[in-house]
């Protein structure tokens, strides 16, 4: 089977000689859910616009279920929905006009159009505003938009430009969701995200993305499980005067109830909540602090900034 | 693409360009009309009562084609140059990159949007000059051909001005400085044989000179420029233009990063 994209060598370098990419290659098999995360200017937008032809390449191959995008781009168009960063939709028009034109552009016609709108603006829960100029609606109504446009000419790959970016968590929620329904009916989606946490809780597989070059491409499962050492906060239900000491388990006492402890893989945390319960420590509850793909993320980028090589 | 779905993306686009300067009507329509009217009331009516004829015509049935075509021109031209622009400064011009569109089809489409503007209006102020002058139609072929030819033209020049433009600056800066000298020295207003040797021979480089003349010998039957001679060098800028634009649209000129 093609996979549903294969970058081989990509680089781009802008007027003005700054290098975006720098000679990546990455595969994205069909049905995944993919996420390409880096931190700002790492070169994912610029990937992005290659893949959909926004942004002209510099050298490389850019292939979409085994159509090559400068050889054979109306086939590859056709296979790609893409929903980019920042709006750009024509404010002035009505959101269902703007879904009709959408899939005018890739050839379908008109009768089709309109139920296909109507079925993508009411799952987004956009049909009661589908007749009002589109710049009044809120942010996170033009970002549903957008993903509904993308979605008119029913790709098999979607890719998502930071979709839920300035998006209110429950909203944030309904739409990862949605984007979990579209994958499961087979679309294959490509995501970038400043959101750790969308990519750990939706995606499978991973790149991270640097200066222009891919410093890890591994499934999610994988990359979690190359943590060393987990950040705990302990909720206990007597205040304490000075912070615990326990061997080889460095605590911080952030409040009278609330305990940080650094717990390293190896560790147990049984043997933890001994000692605790040895010196009439009662722990209430505990949660883990930092987000573990971004402490994973934050390394990799420090890496590769200190010029470590990675595969 | 098949030809089916291109006829549908050329269709879809020729109707959203239809639409949108029908939605603005008052900033499209309207400002053009009055515009013409004046120029009837004051230089057909008022001062042309005082010139009396120019090339064996009444001054106002001289100045009619002119300012048909002259409606024709700048409503062509303004509709592609605003609406592509538009659509650059938007952004939403990325709805039509990332689609199977071929480059022509988009061209084609702006352009017949920019067309059915520039003919409409042609249209209404042809409907308004009979009020104001008596005039039959001379060869209806070269009346219908030549006015095609120049809004398909002047909408070809204004995607070329949107494409490069960066600003909105940029698209007032030719119909300002470009569009309206040439109007003007095109002989809208007076027949060329009016200018010495010199002067007559400069005009000779002014495409809408030719359009100008051409269309009055559609409507009146006289023109300062051979017919055939204008048919052939509005006919090569047209070439021409459809050649650049085209090329322009093909690199992604101004348009991909």
């Amino acid at each position: 089977m093609q996979p549903a994209l294969a970058i081989e060598q990509l680089s781009k370098t802008y007027e003005g000689g700054f290098q975006a990419l720098k000679d990546i290659s990455l595969t994205v098999q069909p049905g995944d859910f993919f996420a390409l995360l880096g931190p700002n200017g790492a070169g994912k937008s610029t990937t992005i616009g290659i893949i959909c032809s926004l942004v002209l390449k510099t050298g490389g191959k850019v292939s979409i279920f085994g159509h090559d995008v400068d050889k054979d781009f109306s086939q590859a168009k056709q296979l790609v929905g893409v929903v980019p960063q920042e709006f750009n939709f024509n404010q002035f028009e009505k959101p269902l006009d703007i879904l009709i034109h959408q899939a005018g552009y890739f050839g379908i016609p008109r009768d089709v159009a309109i139920v296909r709108a109507e079925k993508y603006l009411r799952q987004l829960g956009l049909w009661d505003k589908s007749h009002v100029p589109s710049r009044t609606l809120s942010g996170g109504m033009k970002r549903r938009l957008m993903i509904a446009r993308a979605l008119m000419h029913e790709p098999k790959l979607l890719v998502l430009d930071e979709p839920t970016a300035g998006v209110d968590i429950e909203l944030r929620r309904s739409m990862w969701e949605f984007l979990r329904e579209i994958n499961a009916s087979g679309t294959t989606i490509i995501l970038t995200t400043h959101y750790l946490e969308e990519a750990e809780s939706l995606c499978r597989n991973v790149a991270i993305i640097d200066h222009g070059k891919i410093v890890k491409n591994t499934s999610i499962r994988e990359l979690l499980a190359q943590l060393n050492k987990e950040l705990f906060v302990l909720d206990i239900r007597e205040p304490l005067a000075e912070c615990p000491e326990i061997e080889s388990y460095p605590l911080t006492l952030v409040e009278p109830n609330t305990l940080e402890v650094e717990v390293e893989k190896s560790q147990s945390i049984n043997h933890l909540f001994e000692v605790l319960s040895g010196q009439g420590i009662e722990v209430l509850s505990m949660r883990n602090k930092t987000n573990r793909l971004e402490e994973l993320f934050f390394t990799m980028v420090e890496k590769n900034l200190t010029g470590e090589s990675h595969d | 693409m098949t030809s089916q779905q291109k006829w549908i993306a050329f269709i879809t686009i020729v109707r959203r360009e239809i639409q949108r300067f029908l939605r603005i009507w008052p900033q499209t329509l309207l400002p053009p009309v009055i515009t013409i009217v004046l120029y009837f009331v004051i230089f057909g009516t008022l001062i042309g009562s005082r010139i009396g004829e120019m090339s064996g015509l009444p001054y106002i049935q001289f100045v009619a084609p002119g300012l048909i075509m002259m409606a024709v021109i700048t409503n062509s031209y303004s509709n592609v140059v605003s609406s592509f622009f538009g659509s650059k400064f938007q952004r939403n011009i990325e709805e039509l990159l990332v689609s199977p569109v071929p480059s022509w089809i988009i061209l084609s489409g702006y352009v017949v949007g920019g067309m059915s503007r520039g003919l409409g209006v042609g249209l209404i102020v042809t409907i308004l000059s009979l009020y104001f002058a008596d005039f039959s139609i001379h060869s209806l072929p070269v009346t219908i051909a030549i006015v095609l030819m120049t809004s398909l033209m002047f909408s070809l020049a204004g995607l070329i001005n949107a494409v490069f433009a960066r600003n909105f600056d940029d698209i007032s800066i030719i119909p300002t400085f470009v569009l309206t000298p040439l109007i003007y020295l095109g002989g809208v207003f007076y027949s060329i044989d009016m200018l010495g040797d010199f002067w007559g021979g400069v005009s000779q480089i002014n495409p809408i000179l030719y359009m100008v003349n051409a269309f009055r010998y559609g409507i009146a039957g006289i023109s300062d420029i051979n017919i055939v001679w204008a048919f052939t060098m509005v006919s090569l800028f047209c070439v021409v233009l459809f050649g650049v634009a085209l090329n322009l649209l093909d690199r992604g000129s101004r348009l991909r990063s």
